[in-house]
């Protein structure tokens, strides 16, 4: 047991790293807390499967160290740190039966073989694999295969943190949502760390306590999921979380009044010190836009009304910049020209893509 | 399911049946035709019934007992060729490089031997082994080593052994490369976390995941190892004495050289019979392996 902290890390796959664009992964400094349920969401090709490759020793960082409590851990074997990783696609050994390939790690460490037998049958219990001990795992179904792969993680006493690399791709949606609710169970049962690594915002978001979202090599941000909706620390995370994703419109700010194109938006801050040069960006998700009868609020213009089935969702523009907002259930237009209410609260400003904090003495904590 | 009746097809089966019939059958009925009857030359023909193959299965006659001779030699030849080849091909493509351009390289050199056709391998081997102007023999006998494969029935062995190893270890590491290539490296970082030691690793990944295409190797050096005749034959022409007269040289010896078509023939039907025994020994080896393989690898 022990919380991982990442030092400086950085790494390059090529020999000769030049530029900051040989980086596969950027300067990370970052501690996962033990016993915390972490996700690392991004894109496919962000670095996640790198920095995850990095915690287990299979990838040897170019910068940095990697840290377990206090243990330098950087350039230890994979076999020698108290690691687990399940990955995503199953892997199982074939000839062996599902007892077996329980207590493979066990044996190659030599443990004692009535302790083994008993460690099995505890977490073959806790994983539902009690029936199917004694068949072989090959002949298994993939998310049965995926239990054994965490089960041959779990058997290990000494384990400090598991980590997951997507491990849910090849598994049918309807058992996808059972085995991340068991997953939980197991976090909150065994007090572990596990780091899950996804693409899927709603895996991210359902599973993790904290999720870790990266872009480019980079972390872009840290926090629990209502951090990430309510105030994305930049563009690309608005983007990425929620959906649709947040609305971004180019603008010029001036104090507390926002211009995107020629309409005029109040703001909840004020941003006198902005930096000049830059480009300034407004953010909002579609949650916080309330279309509205033409007249209220910001004049846009609808192109298309979407029904998502619990919403209906509009995609609109202001000033010829495209958005989507939220319809409300009574509301009614001809034409193509409404409304738009924001709660000023919600809108964020971004320079660079990087949010802006603003100005608003005592407010900064309820946004 | 109700199967439709159409004679009409039997005219589209036509083409095949005669290509077939003259390609396969008839040849063949005509050796059936010579194994039942004896030849004193002059194209003169007397039925000698069911006699060559009552005298081939039994060793006791001249002709069995050569048969029985040479059939052991085949087997002892393909088993150990089978010894050697195989574990070495393993090895050998276990320790063949897994990316960069060492792939192509190695590829490129181990294939050259395949490339290279049987009477032009018998006729290297022939001048490299021997003692007075090869490489190979002179080098054996410099070390003071007694060495000489037209005199010496052991190093006759030894040398097509050897000549058959360098041929063919290559096809058995290249399928097993293949083998292991296929292989997702996630195995190995799993195998890596586990804890799992070199040997492990080759037992539980390696060796399951290359199982298929091993089957296939074994096949494919039997049949080959078991029907040798070329490269021997350059060699050693079956020498010295009878010591590696394999099967299918004896029975060139019996029909061209002695001119005994009826042994020859009778010889040839029953060497095709075993060929075939084998055949279906491992076709149903491998389509069982088979199954068991595509029920194993389902996703779902």
């Amino acid at each position: 047991m022990a919380s991982i902290t990442l030092d400086g890390l950085a790494h390059a796959y090529r020999p000769d790293p030049r530029g900051p664009q040989d980086y596969a992964l950027k300067e990370i400094n970052h501690v996962w807390r033990q016993g915390g349920a972490y996700a690392l969401l991004g894109p496919s090709g962000c670095g996640k499967t790198t920095l995850l490759n990095i915690i287990s020793g299979l990838v040897i960082p170019t910068r940095g160290r990697i840290l377990f409590d206090d243990r330098d851990v950087t350039r230890l074997p994979t076999e020698a740190r108290n690691i687990a990783q399940v990955f995503q696609f199953p892997v199982v050994y074939d000839t062996m039966t599902v007892r077996e390939n329980l207590a493979f790690p066990l044996k190659n460490r030599k443990m004692p073989r009535e302790a083994i037998a008993r460690r099995v049958e505890e977490i073959a219990s806790r994983l539902d694999l009690t029936s199917v001990l004694d068949r072989k795992a090959s002949n298994l179904t993939a998310d049965a295969k995926q239990k054994i792969s965490l089960g041959r993680g779990l058997v290990r006493e000494d384990v400090a943190a598991i980590l997951f690399d997507e491990p849910l791709t090849v598994i049918d949606p309807h058992l996808k949502w059972q085995l991340r609710s068991s997953l939980k169970e197991l976090h909150r049962a065994l007090d572990l760390t596990m780091i899950y690594v996804t693409h899927d915002q709603t895996e991210a978001l359902t599973f993790a306590d904290t999720v870790v979202v990266m872009h480019d090599g980079a972390v872009v941000q840290t926090g629990t999921p209502e951090e990430l909706f309510e105030r994305p620390a930049h563009t690309f995370v608005g983007h990425f979380i929620g959906s649709p994703g947040m609305n971004v419109l180019p603008a010029r700010v001036a104090g507390r009044t926002a211009h995107v194109g020629d309409v005029a938006i109040a703001l909840d801050r004020g941003y006198a010190a902005l930096p000049a040069g830059e480009r300034i960006e407004l953010g909002v998700r579609p949650e916080f836009a309330t279309l509205a009868a033409p007249g209220t609020g910001l004049p846009v213009k609808v192109t298309r009304i979407e029904d998502i089935g619990r919403a209906r969702i509009a995609r609109i523009e202001i000033s010829g910049n495209p958005a989507a907002a939220m319809v409300p259930e009574d509301l009614s237009l001809d034409g193509d020209s409404a409304g738009l209410t924001l709660d000023p609260r919600q809108i964020h400003i971004y320079a660079d893509g990087v949010l802006v904090p603003g100005e608003a003495a005592g407010r900064e904590g309820d946004a | 399911m109700d199967k439709p009746v159409n004679n009409a097809a039997w005219l589209l089966v036509a083409p095949v049946f005669l290509i077939v019939a003259f390609s396969a059958i008839l040849p063949i009925m005509t050796v059936v035709n010579y194994s039942v009857q004896d030849t004193f030359g002059n194209n003169q023909f007397f039925w000698n019934g069911l006699g060559w193959f009552q005298e081939l299965l039994d060793p006791t006659t001249e002709l069995g007992g050569r048969f029985l001779d040479a059939l052991w030699r085949n087997l002892l030849f393909s088993a150990i060729i089978l010894a050697i080849e195989v574990p070495l091909g393993i090895l050998v493509a276990l320790s063949m490089p897994r990316d960069g351009w060492k792939v192509a390289a190695t590829l490129v050199i181990m294939a050259l031997p395949l490339l290279i056709p049987w009477n032009v391998v018998g006729t290297i081997w022939q001048v490299f082994a021997r003692a007075d102007i090869g490489l190979g023999g002179w080098a054996i006998n410099a070390l003071g080593i007694d060495y000489n494969y037209t005199g010496d029935p052991l190093a006759a062995w030894i040398t097509i052994v050897v000549m058959d190893v360098w041929h063919w270890t290559s096809l058995v590491a290249l399928l097993c490369y293949a083998g292991l290539k296929s292989i997702p490296d996630a195995y190995y970082q799993a195998a890596r976390i586990d804890g799992a030691s070199r040997w492990a690793i080759f037992t539980t990944i390696q060796l399951p995941k290359m199982k298929r295409v091993l089957l296939i190797a074994v096949l494919l050096r039997f049949m080959d190892s078991f029907m040798i005749y070329t490269e021997p034959f350059v060699l050693t022409g079956g020498g010295p004495g009878n010591a590696t007269t394999f099967l299918s040289i004896d029975l060139v010896k019996i029909a061209l050289g002695q001119f005994d078509l009826g042994k020859a023939a009778a010889m040839s039907l029953v060497y095709n019979l075993i060929v075939l025994a084998l055949c279906w020994v491992f076709y149903t080896v491998m389509t069982n392996a088979g199954t068991e393989r595509r029920h194993e690898e389902n996703p779902a």
